[in-house]
Parts: C-alpha cells; sequence; structure tokens
C-alpha cells in the first residue's frame, strides 16, 4: 500500500531530525559554557593571586588529577560498589515494595505514613549510628545508607507506573477473560517498566551522593569521601578538589548508565 | 435453527447519579442482529448507544431486561471469546510489535507461538499490513493502528464483531478508506457486526439495519433498513446512489425529531449527531 509507505517514512524522518539536531545542540552549548567558565575561572585564580585554600586553579586540580589518577580511581571504585550494592538492594526493596502495595490496599495504607517519614528523615544522619551497629571496618552501613535512600523514588515511581494501566487495555484483558497473573504479566508490569526505570536514574545519583557522605561520618578508608576530607585536613586542597571530581565522574556515569537503560526499554511508550 | 447473534429483551441500564437523581442510560430495548448481519447503532451522545454494545460485551450489566449472545449469556459468551471487539482508541500494547499485538488474544488463550504466526500474518494480509509486522504502534499512522486494532478483533475468527466508533477518531479520506476495508473485510468473514457510529453516512454505507436511538433516556425510536440496491454492493457507487441519499435523510430525520414518541411528545432535536 503505497499511502501506508509514505506514511511511516514521514514518522522516521521526523523522529530521526529533532534527535540529530538536538544533539549538536545538547552537546555543544553546554560545552561551550564549561570551556569558558574554566578558562574565567583559571583567569581569575592567576589574576587575583588566589590561594589554593580558596580556590585551586583548574590547571592545578587537573594536574593533581593526572597525578593522582591511581587513588581517584580507587576512591571511585571504594564509592561506586557502596554505591551499586545500595542501589540494587533498594531497588528490589522499593519494586517489591510497590508490588505488595498495588496488590494489596492494605499494605498501601500501612507503608503510605512510613514511606512519607522516610522520605524526610536524612539518612545520611543515620551513618554514625548503623557504623556502631555493624562496626566500622566494613561497608554495610553505607551500602544500608545507600539503599534506604533509592528506595523511596523507586517505591513511589513503580507504584506510580502499576497504576497507569489504560483502561483500553483493561477492558481489553476483561474482554479476553484473562487470569489476574495473564493480566499482570501483560499489561500492568510492561506499563509500569518505564516508570520504575525513571526511579532507578533518579536513584542511582543519589545512591552515589548518599554511599559517598556516608564516608564523612566513619568506616574504612577506601572511599572519595574519605580521600576527599583526608586530603583535604592535610591542605592538599588540589588534590580534595580531584577526588570532588572523581565523585562528579561517578554520579555521572550512574546516571547515564540508568538514563541509557530506560530510554532503551521506554522507547515505544509514549508520555512516560 | 441457529441461535441469533444477538437478542436483546427488554434491557434497561440505571446509573446512579449524584443525589439520588438516577441517568437512564437506556430503557427498555429490544433489538435482534441476525448472524452475519450488519447493524449499526446511531444517536446523540448520551443515547446509550455505547452502553448498549457494552452490555452485549459483558463489559456493563444491565439494571432490567435480559440478553443473549449465539443463543447464551453475555458472560458465558465472553469466556467462550464468541465476539471480537475494537474500541474508539486503537488500545495497543505500545511495547509490542504490529504482528504481537494481531496475535494478543491468540497469546492470552494459549495458542502456541508456531499456530499463531501463520494466523498473524493472514490477518494482517487482510488489513494491509503485510509489511508492517514488525513495527511498532508508535510507527503506524491512527488509520494503521486502527487496522491493527480490527484484526486483533478478528483473530479468532469471531461470529460477531463490536465496534465502538474504531472510526471516530480518524480523518474523512482515512475513514472513507477504512470502511470500505471493513465492508469486504466483513464480506470475506461473514461475521454480523454492532457497530457504534454518530456519523450518518457511516452508518447508512456500512449496515443493513441503522438502529436510531434518543437520549435521556436512551431508547430505539426507530430502525432503518439500509439496502445498496442495484448491484448490491457497498462500493462509492453506493455513496453516490440516490437510494443512499434517501435513507441518510430517513435517518437524519428521524434524529431531529421528525414523527411523535409512542407517548405523544415530540423528540426533541439531537445535537452532537453528524450529519454531514
Amino acid at each position: 500500500m503505497t499511502s501506508a509507505t509514505i506514511d511511516t517514512g514521514t514518522t522516521a524522518t521526523l523522529r530521526v531530525r529533532p534527535l540529530r539536531d538536538s544533539r549538536l545542540t545538547t552537546l555543544l552549548a553546554p560545552a561551550v559554557l564549561g570551556v569558558l567558565v574554566i578558562g574565567a575561572w583559571q583567569l581569575a585564580v592567576e589574576v587575583f593571586d588566589i590561594d589554593p585554600f580558596i580556590v585551586p586553579s583548574p590547571r592545578a586540580i587537573f594536574d593533581q588529577l593526572v597525578e593522582s589518577r591511581a587513588s581517584v580511581w580507587e576512591g571511585m571504585r571504594g564509592t561506586g560498589r557502596n554505591a551499586l550494592y545500595g542501589l540494587l538492594i533498594g531497588a528490589v526493596v522499593g519494586i517489591v515494595a510497590a508490588l505488595l502495595s498495588n496488590a494489596l490496599p492494605v499494605v498501601d495504607q500501612m507503608a503510605a505514613p512510613v514511606v512519607a517519614a522516610l522520605s524526610v528523615v536524612p539518612i545520611v544522619a543515620l551513618a554514625p549510628a548503623l557504623y556502631t551497629m555493624f562496626g566500622a571496618a566494613v561497608n554495610t552501613a553505607r551500602v544500608i545508607v545507600a539503599a534506604i535512600t533509592v528506595i523511596i523514588p523507586v517505591y513511589f515511581n513503580t507504584l506510580r507506573g502499576l497504576r497507569q494501566v489504560r483502561p483500553v487495555h483493561r477492558e481489553l484483558m476483561h474482554v479476553y477473560a484473562a487470569s489476574p497473573v495473564r493480566i499482570a504479566r501483560t499489561v500492568t508490569l510492561p506499563t509500569a517498566v518505564p516508570y520504575v526505570f525513571t526511579g532507578l536514574r533518579i536513584a542511582s545519583s543519589l545512591a552515589v551522593i548518599a554511599a559517598l557522605i556516608a564516608e564523612y561520618f566513619g568506616g574504612p578508608v577506601d572511599g572519595l569521601g574519605k580521600a576527599i576530607t583526608s586530603s583535604a585536613a592535610s591542605s592538599n586542597y588540589p588534590l580534595a578538589w580531584a577526588y570532588v571530581i572523581g565523585a562528579i565522574l561517578l554520579g555521572l556515569a550512574f546516571y547515564l548508565v540508568t538514563l541509557l537503560v530506560e530510554l532503551r526499554v521506554a522507547r515505544h511508550q509514549p508520555g512516560s | 435453527m441457529r441461535a441469533n447473534a444477538v437478542e436483546v429483551t427488554g434491557v434497561s441500564r440505571v446509573f446512579p447519579g449524584r443525589k439520588g437523581r438516577e441517568v437512564v442510560a437506556l430503557d427498555d430495548v429490544h433489538l435482534t442482529v441476525s448472524e452475519g448481519e450488519f447493524v449499526s447503532l446511531i444517536g446523540p451522545s448520551g443515547c446509550g448507544k455505547s452502553t448498549l454494545l457494552r452490555i452485549i460485551a459483558d463489559l456493563d450489566v444491565p439494571t432490567a431486561g435480559s440478553l443473549s449472545v449465539f443463543g447464551k449469556s453475555a458472560h458465558q459468551a465472553r469466556l467462550d471469546q464468541d465476539y471480537g471487539i475494537a474500541f474508539q482508541q486503537a488500545g495497543l500494547l505500545p511495547w509490542r510489535t504490529v504482528s504481537d499485538n494481531v496475535g494478543l488474544p491468540l497469546e492470552v488463550h494459549g495458542q502456541s507461538r508456531g499456530s499463531r504466526r501463520s494466523r498473524v500474518a493472514e490477518l494482517l494480509e487482510l488489513v494491509g499490513l503485510a509489511d508492517f509486522a514488525r513495527s511498532y504502534p508508535d510507527e503506524l499512522s491512527g488509520g494503521m493502528q486502527q487496522r491493527v486494532a480490527i484484526a486483533r478483533a478478528l483473530a479468532e475468527s469471531p461470529r460477531l464483531l463490536l465496534m465502538d466508533e474504531p472510526f471516530g477518531a480518524l480523518d474523512e479520506i482515512t475513514r472513507e478508506r477504512m470502511q470500505g476495508e471493513l465492508v469486504r473485510i466483513c464480506a470475506e468473514t461473514g461475521a454480523a457486526v454492532v457497530f457504534v457510529t454518530h456519523s450518518i453516512p457511516e452508518a447508512v454505507f456500512l449496515s443493513d439495519r441503522v438502529v436510531v436511538m434518543t437520549p435521556r433516556p436512551g431508547r430505539i425510536i426507530d430502525v432503518v433498513d439500509s439496502d445498496p440496491g442495484g448491484s448490491g454492493r457497498r462500493d462509492d457507487e453506493f455513496r453516490d446512489a440516490a437510494g443512499f441519499f434517501h435513507t441518510v435523510a430517513r435517518v437524519r430525520e428521524l434524529l431531529h425529531g421528525g414523527p411523535a414518541t409512542t407517548t405523544g411528545q415530540a423528540v426533541p432535536a439531537a445535537r452532537g449527531v453528524e450529519t454531514r
């Protein structure tokens, strides 16, 4: 059918072109801005002769980053591992809890105040208590802090996703006389999947932040947070900043990976 | 003797309204649809045409009266998958390819992938979308999505097809083409059709009988036969035939409050009905 072929032809080109355009602007514009800001920063430090304990120059930070890349990488691995475990555990708990809340209204009603309370607790503030509970020689406390931080956005987004089933899909399943398990598998869960990944994307950078901040309160010395505090304490400010850059890169990596997974999973689903 | 496709006897549907005010969506409706017959339900919004279709589909239950689908209760007919259904929204699952959407009812009812494949290919051929088997719904135009939905409704070769304004969201040009295709598909499958629409020409073009309904309370005021005459074919020639215009005028007259009702009151003029 010719008209049909033309139909898809136009949608295909329509979909490709804005993507290519936006790729250029989304990459180029922030890159230009970044170069300008870093240039101005370097210039300001040199012209006004600013002390490194106030603001080190970008060049000094970069030199430190290159020089200590092995230990920055080591720190990223330590913090990243805690964040990853926290993300995975928190995701599983959040998703399972959302499934339960969706299936059983009683659970939903019981969970609502708990989750609301949990979402206002500054989770990292629990870190000192958790170090005492699990011991300061292991990473357990950090993983738990990251996991609790992750649970909340994952839980809320999953629960919302499970409730997005379109009436027309529900009626279709009713017409097919489908079993509840079949309905869940065919319609409810696939509808929720993009929402789950939106929750995970939000949670991913939170997990890194939580794991890193938790290091400030104690525990073993194998993460970026510890490295930042100890290098600042020994007045090596450019090195402290180099570790901060490592933390930024780590957070970005978590965010980008989950974003790519989300885009891939939700690529045919509108409005999510 | 074989049972009629649909038999509706004295069906009423009353919705509880706010402050105890009840809304009578359907009031004492009688309707028979024979095997292989194409019947349209037409009327302004609120006349209960969709409610009637939903009751036949067992998506709603009547508050009074009874109905049978192929001699069984609507509930049993649904469990037996005696009908296929298409809604105004195509309602495709966006994460499934076109073929997986068409094969959905077969899959839900436990047919193996192998036996599904040939049936799905056949159905896509029927609706002219064989080249789009691996596309996703968001890559199709509205008309194509609706054809996928029709193919899905036909998947289990139902002897009854229920359609709730399936072309309502399409532009006029696509709509006329889809009507032509539906006529062809019905001729090929021999299924009876109950078709809800608010377009008079659409109802007259497609149906053997046009059931004209009025709102508040939802009632059938008349049933108009639509005979393609001459060639007996419903094609573009029929759209230009004098008989077509006569039937359109007749339906329009009824909708706009022609004859008096049984209670002696004039039927209020129908609003929201397309008279194009």
